[in-house]
């Protein structure tokens, strides 16, 4: 079955973030979508809802949205690159499977496109205060990886980077958009397919021998070849702390072991995980950091300051978990103070204040109640700390 | 063409978010030309405040949406109070004939056009409903040298359920021949 159905015209097309995010799942190879609608991300599943029975693929509207998680993870234990999204108040209802494909390693998509909360809140208005619901939202000790689009265009890359890190990693990744970006109509040029890199997961070789595989194998990658269910291989996948078999094994020794890997299979191999754009000037003084459509602003004051001479730059987080430390640790030294738009109340510049470490002052702009910032607003401060 | 910006404002049900999509479609047939498209409204279908912005720009658009408007429609009372102050010196803001302007700045007097609209859409095309193309018609007249007419009517075409075609290009062609009497020069400066 082909999967690239997406032929990109050599013509401009108009398309809202939600559209571009099935388009760059399909482009990605995703076949199976199951989840719930809900504003702002209804047209993610009436994207696929229109495009995957084209494809011989699969779209299941299901009862909830805890349902549609759980049936992405069942699709992508099957064989199949998977996806869901929601908003706020089904990102909740996720959170317990998403756990559950973080400890059975099952690659999967999760997109968020915020709207404001606590619960239903603000249905059409933007918001970023899931970003510590997506690190932390989950029981256990654990590590996700989340990208976060500033555009149109970017909602259809960092999709396809989503995928493929989901399957590089055997784990499940958040595409964290916002109402903004999710509605937002850009006129973009999609790439052309074969431009584009595919990663599918390692899966046995064809001599493995089913009788013997080990679908929790500790390699030395640390990531394990992932047999499709119904294709011969008969394996448990357990929430419990399993050892190489699958099964259940309560030994300290064994959940350590598993534990570690489940970090280091990320963390060893940070360089492929996280993106970020950055326009920082050697005598710049001042860093406006960012992601998503707060970057847009960022971008829109500091590129209008320095008509004015003004010394500022901007950083833009593509990846928002795991964190960009040591980048943002090195932007410290660089600038005197940086400057952390957030449609919340101050929930990523807690990141960067432990990333900075008293090496640079750090200042909040934040609006919770449904408005982005305004370029004006960090021009302000920009001028009065310059 | 430097960046442009237009709002269109209104109740929900009114259209405005559709003719936003229209301008925005129009936009991308123009070679190098960006586009962000956005929309403000409430959780409700009809009614409640209801809100379109399309920002033009041949060089890169960063913040997407309007920061102040150079075109402001406001087809209801309350999107006039709520929006009517915002605007650039130069800018023109075209106000439903049911509206009550008497709050107007002093510095936008001169740029408020009052025009029939939603009569016209009751009266002339018998569906109050099409008075976003009547809209849609009067920004075509005053967007013209940036956005060429026929791109507008394609994207008409393109848009709206097919047999409402006729009475969306005759309600489009109303508001394109509309008269802003008052200082028909502006087109100079637009």
């Amino acid at each position: 079955m082909k999967t690239k159905i997406f032929k990109p015209e050599k013509r401009a097309v108009l398309l809202q973030g939600d559209q571009a995010v099935v388009e760059g799942a399909l482009a990605a190879g995703v076949e199976f979508f199951a989840g719930y609608p809900i504003t702002p991300a209804s047209e993610i599943a009436e994207g696929f809802a229109r495009e995957l029975p084209k494809i011989g693929g699969k779209f299941l509207q299901m009862e909830d949205e805890i349902a549609g998680m759980a049936a992405v993870v069942g699709a992508s234990l099957a064989g199949k690159k998977s996806i869901t999204a929601t908003s706020g108040p089904g990102f909740a209802l996720k959170q317990e499977n998403l756990g559950f494909a973080t400890m059975v390693e099952a690659p999967l998509v999760v997109v968020n496109v915020q709207r404001v909360g606590p619960s239903t809140g603000l249905p059409t208005s933007p918001s970023q205060g899931d970003l510590m619901q997506t690190r932390w939202g989950r029981n256990g000790d654990q590590e996700i990886i989340a990208l976060a689009p500033a555009s149109v265009a970017e909602s259809y890359e960092l999709t396809i980077k989503a995928v493929n890190l989901s399957e590089k990693f055997r784990q499940p990744v958040v595409l964290l958009l916002d109402e903004v970006i999710g509605h937002l109509r850009e006129k973009i040029y999609l790439n052309d397919s074969e431009e584009i890199e595919i990663i599918n997961r390692k899966r046995p070789t064809a001599d493995q021998d089913p009788k013997s595989y080990l679908p929790y194998q500790q390699t030395d990658d640390l990531i394990p070849p992932m047999a499709d269910y119904g294709s011969g291989f008969k394996y448990h996948t357990s929430g419990l702390f399993h050892d190489q078999s699958g099964f259940p094994d309560g030994k300290k020794e064994t959940a350590k072991l598993m534990q570690d890997r489940l970090h280091n299979k990320l963390h060893n191999n940070l360089e492929q995980i996280i993106f970020y754009q950055k326009d920082i000037r050697n005598d710049d003084r001042v860093a406006v950091l960012s992601y998503g459509s707060t970057a847009r602003t960022a971008i829109s004051a500091v590129n209008t300051g320095r008509k004015d001479n003004l010394k500022a730059g901007w950083f833009k987080l593509q990846t928002v978990w795991p964190f960009a430390e040591r980048e943002v640790a090195k932007l410290a030294a660089q600038v005197e103070t940086i400057i952390v738009p957030e449609l919340n109340q101050g929930q990523l510049i807690r990141e960067v204040e432990r990333a900075v470490a008293g090496q640079a002052r750090v200042l909040g702009i934040n609006s919770y109640a449904g408005e982005l910032i305004k370029p004006e607003a960090i021009r302000d401060l920009m001028e009065e700390v310059l | 063409m430097n960046r442009y910006e237009i709002r269109l404002s209104g109740a929900g049900g009114q259209g405005m978010i559709l003719a936003g999509k229209i301008l925005a479609e129009a936009g991308v047939m123009v070679d190098n030309l960006n586009i962000s498209q956005s929309q403000s409204y409430g959780p409700e279908s009809r009614g409640g405040a209801s809100r379109s912005e399309i920002v033009f720009d041949e060089d890169q658009i960063d913040f997407p949406k309007v920061i102040k408007p150079d075109l402001l429609v406001c087809l209801t009372q309350e999107s006039f109070d709520q929006y009517g102050s915002d605007l650039k010196s130069y800018g023109v803001i075209i106000v439903d004939s049911r509206i009550d302007i008497s709050a107007v700045r002093q510095e936008f007097k001169d740029n408020v056009y009052q025009l029939n609209i939603l009569d016209l859409a009751a009266r002339k095309i018998g569906e109050e409903i099409s008075a976003n193309m009547i809209v849609l018609g009067v920004i075509s007249r005053i967007i013209q040298n940036k956005i060429p007419v026929e791109f507008i009517k394609k994207a008409i075409i393109e848009k709206v359920p097919p047999e409402t075609i006729d009475i969306n290009m005759e309600a489009f062609d109303l508001g394109f021949d509309l008269k802003l009497d008052k200082r028909s020069y502006i087109y100079g400066r637009i």
